[in-house]
């Protein structure tokens, strides 16, 4: 099949970018997303033009590296998939699509479809972990785990980190990734000491990056590849009310 | 041959070696650990958990990865588990029967006390991850649960659902985002890693070029790290991330640091099967599967019917034929060549010919779909997706893929390379597999190598060499070899960026990776590895003329970075080939098709190389230098590794 692709060029943090227009010719339907990309890549080098920046390493779905904003929808509207995972048999002969990078103040664009992430990076340093260090951990069965317990925690540990939820939605929010991370430590043992802690210090640091506030639109579970649920959302909002009640707040 | 490899292997009984070699090493007091300096190259399972255990002891410590987070290595795809010798099934594991597994599964080619001190230290592994968070799935009781993996005949794999490799690099991640908040860490992102600097035949730095902006810049240390895993993109077509590269272990290399066993490749037996030429990567579908899937193929070659109109009858179960006590959970190397093998007898099925089934019928017909659904849907889903087939309704086709690496860079017991300063963890060294891994037990491997051991070791070096090493006694950063390493490095890329020829790094790594597949692939002779070694040379002499790379040096250059991957993996794909054609004899993933028994299983040569073959760099359009280690095993007897 043949399609017009509308990709944002932009080749530093420093230049205005614009729209540019391509065509991709014969591709293949059993080819990924990426591959199409790879092929108008080529053709590019080969004309001695600097071919399309775009982050992606796994293409399994599983890394978090890629993303992009198909014909407007993060990672492109199928549904728990990531971008590396879309296959052109999704798409017909003759289509456009128009391909963008994520789109939000704290990611800003390096080049291209590339963006900036290290926000991300931030806010789990500022308490996206339990502080034990390697070395006196007591025997993993020590403690049980209710599974009930254990599962929800693993639904929230899924996230990948990609940051389609922030680039979703209208505010910008990345409430749903300090969710995640909150949630599956708060929802396990291993994570009581720092509960309240944690939800607070990442909040602020999510809200210091610049990420704006959550308005209940669920955009962000709806472009989530590892459909992450909107209502670990509702349980941080729990936790940091509990947070500031108790006390931690002040610490 | 006047280096003689020295292992360092601790006296006493195998049990008791790590023990009393914890006791004996020497440490750095507390109070001076923040004098010394550490590089880290990569952040997946082995060098995030070093960089943050060597930060918890108080030592400085910098890490490097290409990617855009630390968060993102390859370690994240790891699908199946971690195993460890809990014995919480009561089934019959240990410790030793572990370490018994691993030397048996990596055809006596291993190291025997490293794969001791792996199984023990294996126990704490778990532990240090359930205390990090790490959601590992439970039974109902709320214990931890476990399920039998990629030839085990105990259920000693620990998991998280189809995440574990993710959810276990996150908790190193998360525990090095910790040391980073505290400042004992820095993380440099987007920055690869360019050449290595040796002064006085220690490895006292690096040379990196940060990815956005271009630069090239030293980095000075009293140790580096390099964790930045396996080589298996030499093929092109693999199941590693499109960026995983061999250039930080092959630059160490050429400043003489010693490359073992190249040739130990693994094949992973459950791939999808390749689908057109503008495949990028080969994606694995976890092993698990073959807990509960069949694999088949017809009996007829040729035989084109849909599987659901070939009958039982007609159906060659060809693993459980041939392995009647693993049938099939046989391990990967063996399950991979009875795959290639019924191919290359014309039964393969799916397009091309090259894939066999992997049925679920029986399975959903013994516990239910929704049973099924339940332990794999994540897997189906991913198939589908790949293959817009339905695995509930037809069998999955599946086919042998580069996975894995079992060689790497030589290492002795505390994993310092032969270049003092130089330690190497995780799929990056050569020790713990022999020539083929078990299922579940790279993250076990990357994790015991940082959390449990380089903390150690580290510390030994550090206090064996504190007049030579630590604050100060740091070369500065404008020293004249960092300097000539810059002005290399910089000469190097800017050679790449002139060349101005026709042809793309993608088209070069292409035509070369096909051309290891077919000769030095699942299967390797005399004869096609001979061709092999006489063409290669010609790719990496063309390269620098018919290069074409867009762009500058000073800029975000993909094509730049993967220009000076794809040459290094030509240059490297020499010494794999040369390693194949000089270990005369089968073991493992390296199967020489003149050294089978008449059932095709491999034949090893116990009496010329029971040992690791270890290549010294020799200067440019020179003949490696080969050093042997002798391996020899005090507990096991080696014996012909069978599975029926």
């Amino acid at each position: 099949m043949n399609l017009t692709l509308r990709i944002w060029r932009q080749k530093d943090a420093k230049s205005e970018g614009r729209m540019v227009e391509y065509k991709a010719a014969n591709v293949s339907p059993d080819m990924s997303l990426l591959e199409m990309l790879d092929v108008v890549n080529e053709e590019l080098i080969k004309k001695g033009e600097s071919p399309i920046a775009f982050d992606h390493d796994c293409r399994e779905g599983i890394c978090g590296a890629c993303g992009l904003v198909i014909n407007g929808v993060a990672h492109g509207g199928f549904g728990g998939t990531t971008t590396c995972q879309i296959h052109m048999r999704k798409y017909k002969d003759g289509d456009t699509l128009t391909l963008e990078p994520w789109r939000a103040g704290p990611f800003p664009v390096i080049r291209d479809l590339t963006v900036d992430r290290n926000s991300f990076d931030r806010i789990i340093q500022s308490g996206g972990f339990v502080s034990v260090n390697a070395g006196g951990a007591p025997d993993g069965n020590a403690l049980p785990v209710p599974k009930e317990k254990a599962e929800s925690a693993m639904d929230a540990a899924a996230c990948i980190g990609c940051g389609a939820c922030a680039a979703a939605c209208k505010n910008a929010s990345a409430m749903l990734f300090v969710a995640a991370k909150v949630s599956h430590l708060a929802n396990l043992p291993q994570g009581q000491a720092e509960r309240y802690r944690r939800a607070l210090r990442m909040i602020s640091q999510h809200d210091r990056e610049g990420f704006g506030n959550c308005t209940n639109q669920y955009e962000c579970e709806a472009v989530c590849p590892k459909k992450i649920s909107v209502k670990f959302i509702a349980q941080l909002n729990r936790e940091y009310m509990r947070a500031s009640l108790t006390g931690a707040a002040r610490e | 041959m006047a280096v003689t490899l020295n292992s360092r292997i601790p006296g006493g009984p195998l049990a008791q070696k790590w023990e009393r070699h914890r006791f004996e090493m020497k440490l750095v007091n507390p109070a001076n650990k923040r004098k010394y300096h550490v590089l880290v190259v990569g952040t997946g399972l082995a060098g995030a958990s070093a960089a943050a255990s060597l930060a918890e002891l108080g030592y400085t410590v910098e890490t490097f990865c290409f990617q855009d987070s630390p968060r993102r290595a390859h370690s994240i795809a790891a699908q199946g588990g971690i195993n460890a010798a809990k014995n919480y099934q009561n089934d019959g594991d240990s410790i030793y029967r572990l370490y018994y597994d691993t030397i048996k599964g990596g055809d006596f080619r291993s190291r025997e006390a490293n794969v001791y001190r792996l199984a023990q230290i294996s126990v704490e592994i778990i532990d240090q991850c359930v205390a990090q968070g790490v959601p590992f799935a439970r039974e109902y009781g709320g214990l931890l649960a476990n399920r039998s993996f990629g030839g085990a005949q105990v259920s000693r794999t620990f998991y998280c659902r189809g995440q574990t490799g993710q959810q276990l690099l996150l908790g190193a991640y998360q525990a090095l985002s910790r040391q980073i908040s505290l400042g004992h860490v820095v993380s440099h992102p987007r920055a690869e890693m360019l050449d290595l600097v040796v002064i006085d035949g220690r490895a006292r730095g690096i040379v990196t070029r940060n990815l956005v902006t271009g630069a090239i810049q030293a980095h000075v240390g009293d140790a580096v790290i390099l964790a930045t895993g396996g080589y298996a993109n030499v093929f092109y077509l693999s199941t590693n991330a499109i960026a995983c590269n061999v250039t930080a272990t092959y630059r160490a290399y050429k400043k003489g640091a010693f490359f073992a066993n190249p040739c130990y490749t693994q094949i992973h037996p459950t791939c999808i099967p390749v689908s057109g030429e503008h495949q990028s990567k080969l994606t694995l579908m976890s092993e698990s599967l073959r807990n509960d899937g069949r694999v088949w193929v017809s009996k007829k070659p040729g035989d084109t019917r849909h599987p659901s109109q070939i009958p039982d009858s007609d159906r060659d179960y060809y693993l459980e034929r041939m392995y009647p006590s693993f049938g099939n959970l046989a391990p990967r190397d063996i399950s991979s060549r009875a795959a290639k093998r019924v191919c290359d007898e014309g039964r393969g099925v799916g397009p091309g010919a090259r894939g066999v089934y992997l049925d679920f019928a029986d399975a959903i017909k013994r516990d239910g779909r929704a049973k099924i659904h339940e332990k794999y849907d994540n897997l189906f889903e991913m198939y589908e997706r790949i293959t817009g087939e339905n695995a509930y309704e037809q069998p999955m086709r599946i086919y042998p893929a580069p996975h894995y690496t079992m060689g790497g860079l030589w290492v002795d017991y505390n994993l310092m390379s032969n270049l003092p300063g130089l330690f190497v963890l995780g799929e990056a060294n050569f020790s713990d597999h022999g020539a083929n891994r078990l299922g579940a037990s790279a993250l076990m491997q990357g994790l015991a190598d940082g959390y449990f051991i380089i903390p150690y070791t580290i510390g030994d070096y550090f206090a064996n060499n504190a007049k030579v090493v630590g604050q100060s006694a740091r070369p500065a950063v404008d020293h004249a070899e960092f300097k000539t390493a810059e002005a290399e490095a910089v000469a190097r890329t800017s050679r790449l960026l002139s060349a101005k020829g026709k042809k793309t790094p993608a088209e070069f790594h292409r035509e070369v990776g096909r051309l290891m597949w077919d000769n030095c692939g699942m299967a390797r002779n005399e004869q096609g590895l001979k061709e092999l070694i006489r063409k290669l040379p010609a790719y990496r002499e063309s390269f620098w003329n018919e290069i074409l790379i867009p762009g500058s040096r000073e800029e975000l250059n993909g094509t730049l970075e993967r220009a000076g991957r794809v040459l290094d993996f030509l240059e490297f794909a020499e010494l794999l080939a040369l390693d194949a054609l000089t270990r005369n004899e089968s073991c493992g993933g390296h199967f020489r098709e003149e050294y089978q028994y008449e059932d095709g299983e491999a034949k090893r040569n116990d009496e010329k190389f029971q040992n690791v073959s270890a290549w010294e760099y020799a200067g440019p359009r020179k003949e490696p230098i080969l050093h042997s280690e002798p391996l020899e095993f005090t507990e096991v007897k080696p014996t012909v590794r069978s599975y029926k």
